[in-house]
């Protein structure tokens, strides 16, 4: 069966749609968890260690984040490979273009490829800045999450590939809801306006929610 | 009524095309589109020249033999077939871009024509019914609920022309696809194929190297039949369903 579903373009589609949904998943916990910043250092890193300690005694330290990291990447390589040869099947079954040329559908359609390619490399660099350390501007302090984020967003190119990459998530997730929703088959007529207004509350909530910890660093609101 | 036309001209399947631009005057505000072509059409013979090859059949918005991209809109600026499409749609003095659908899956014959037999053979693979043949059965033998057989007629609409295909960024096939299945696979007497149905045309459709969905939507504003974006998702249903019976075997 998993031959398939990965060798129909619904299927591919399909495996898409879950690995998005367990990403966006994430990053609504994800944001929640950040704006804890706004309570000082001592509750934002102390909840930082907790998330080291989950299920504790049964998992040993840091087991459940290991898994959770594990699914993650597994969620993020399913649905880039999948992106990556549905998109390419795409441009091949429409390889001319029409010479009358009309701007169509909307932005959050139109940038779902590139959006995907931002937040691909964003990833990267995310957690290479403040999970590994290997790029972070000033000392990494392993154990510290608050002064490190504190130190990126105290440069501007921290504060700039940040906030651009939470925009594209923004449209990402508006457009990605509801495509999710009628990928997977559960869209209907009756319920479109409720998802398409879902989509929108979780785009806005997860974008202004990542943006206010830089925005919180850049005002001195945190510091 | 004066015009401007551009056309895409290609000899056949191999030769390379282009856009050749005519003037046409005298055009009538009550012709359709296909009428004010055949106008281009009789000059250029007069003028010993080849006329433009476009499909056409019954001209009364059924058969889903005409086409054409016209101004950039599949079947033109108005919700109806081409052969439907009257010139009172334009102005006098309008440039207008004629092309032919562009996909992979449908490649240019001549001129404006091009090849469908992709769809074809995506019906072949299981847009069909098993039924016996002989005299038609009793109408009441087979009862269908009211909403069901509202559905099935709002899928049993589509005519298979084509313009979907040509409006989607990705030249997917998905809305054709889907209007047959779901018309077929909500029926009583489509039910005995409703799985084999659904995983054998969508199977057909990749064959055939039409693209995926990423519901831009462009398919169903195109559509002249107004077959519902909504019927993708019913595919996407029904095709997620019989995969996993299938697995379960
Ligand atoms: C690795 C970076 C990423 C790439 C390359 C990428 C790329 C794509 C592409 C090309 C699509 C299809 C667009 C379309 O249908 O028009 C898509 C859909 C989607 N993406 Fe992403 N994306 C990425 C990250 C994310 C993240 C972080 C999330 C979590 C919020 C996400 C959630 C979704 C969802 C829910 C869909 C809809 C699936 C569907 O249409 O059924 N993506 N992505
Ligand atoms: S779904 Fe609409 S646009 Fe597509 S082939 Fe059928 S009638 Fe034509
Ligand atoms: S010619 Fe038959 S639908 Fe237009």
């Amino acid at each position: 069966m998993a031959r398939t579903v990965w060798d129909s373009s619904v299927g591919k589609k399909t495996v898409m749609a879950v690995s998005g949904l367990v990403m966006l998943a994430y990053l609504v916990v994800h944001m929640l968890g950040n704006l804890k910043i706004f309570f000082g250092a001592g509750e934002f890193d102390h909840y930082a260690h907790w998330l080291r300690t989950i299920g504790e005694p049964f998992m040993h330290y840091e087991w459940t984040l290991w898994v959770v990291r594990v699914v993650l990447v597994a969620a993020v390589v399913a649905h880039a490979v999948s992106a990556y040869q549905l998109s390419r099947r795409d441009i091949k079954a429409r390889p001319s273009k029409y010479v009358h040329k009309k701007p169509r559908t909307s932005y959050a359609t139109r940038t779902m490829r590139w959006g995907g390619i931002i937040l691909g490399l964003f990833i990267v660099w995310h957690i290479l800045d403040l999970t590994t350390g290997t790029v972070h501007p000033g000392g990494f302090q392993s154990g510290h999450p608050y002064q490190n984020v504190i130190d990126t967003f105290s440069t501007w190119y921290g504060n700039a590939v940040y906030i651009v990459a939470m925009l594209a998530l923004g449209l990402h997730v508006r457009h990605g809801f509801w495509s999710a929703a009628q990928t997977l088959g559960v869209g209907s007529r009756t319920r479109d306006r409720a998802l398409k207004a879902t989509a929108n509350l979780l785009a806005l909530v997860l974008t202004v929610g990542f943006i206010s910890v830089p925005v919180g660093v850049m005002t001195g609101v945190v510091s | 009524m004066k015009l401007t036309l551009r056309v895409w001209r290609q000899k056949n399947a191999d030769a390379e095309g282009a856009m050749s631009t005519y003037e046409v005057d005298g055009i009538s505000k009550d012709m359709s589109f296909l009428e004010m072509l055949d106008t281009l059409n009789e000059e250029l013979i007069l003028k010993g020249e080849d006329p433009v090859a476009f499909d056409h059949d019954c001209r009364e918005g059924i058969c889903g033999a005409c086409s054409l991209v016209i101004n950039g809109d599949a079947h033109g600026p108005e919700r109806t077939t081409t052969c439907q499409l009257h010139m009172r749609s334009f102005q006098d003095g309008d440039t207008i871009d004629v092309e032919p659908w562009r996909a992979s899956a449908f490649p240019v014959v001549k001129d404006l024509v091009v090849d469908r037999s992709a769809f074809d053979r995506i019906i072949q693979a299981g847009g069909y019914i098993t039924a016996p043949t002989g005299a038609a059965p009793e109408a009441h033998a087979t009862p269908v609920p009211r909403p069901d057989a509202d559905f099935a007629f709002e899928h049993a609409e589509c005519i298979g022309c084509g313009a979907c295909v040509a409006a989607c960024p990705n030249g997917a096939a998905m809305l054709f696809t889907s209007a047959k299945i779901n018309h077929l696979n909500v029926l009583p007497q489509g039910a005995p194929e409703r799985e084999s149905r659904v995983l054998d045309m969508v199977a057909q459709m990749d064959e055939e190297g039409f693209g995926g969905c990423t519901l831009t939507g462009e398919c169903a504003t195109a559509c002249p039949k107004g077959i519902p974006l909504m019927s993708i998702t019913g595919m996407n249903k029904e095709w997620l369903r019989a995969t996993r019976k299938a697995g379960k075997k």
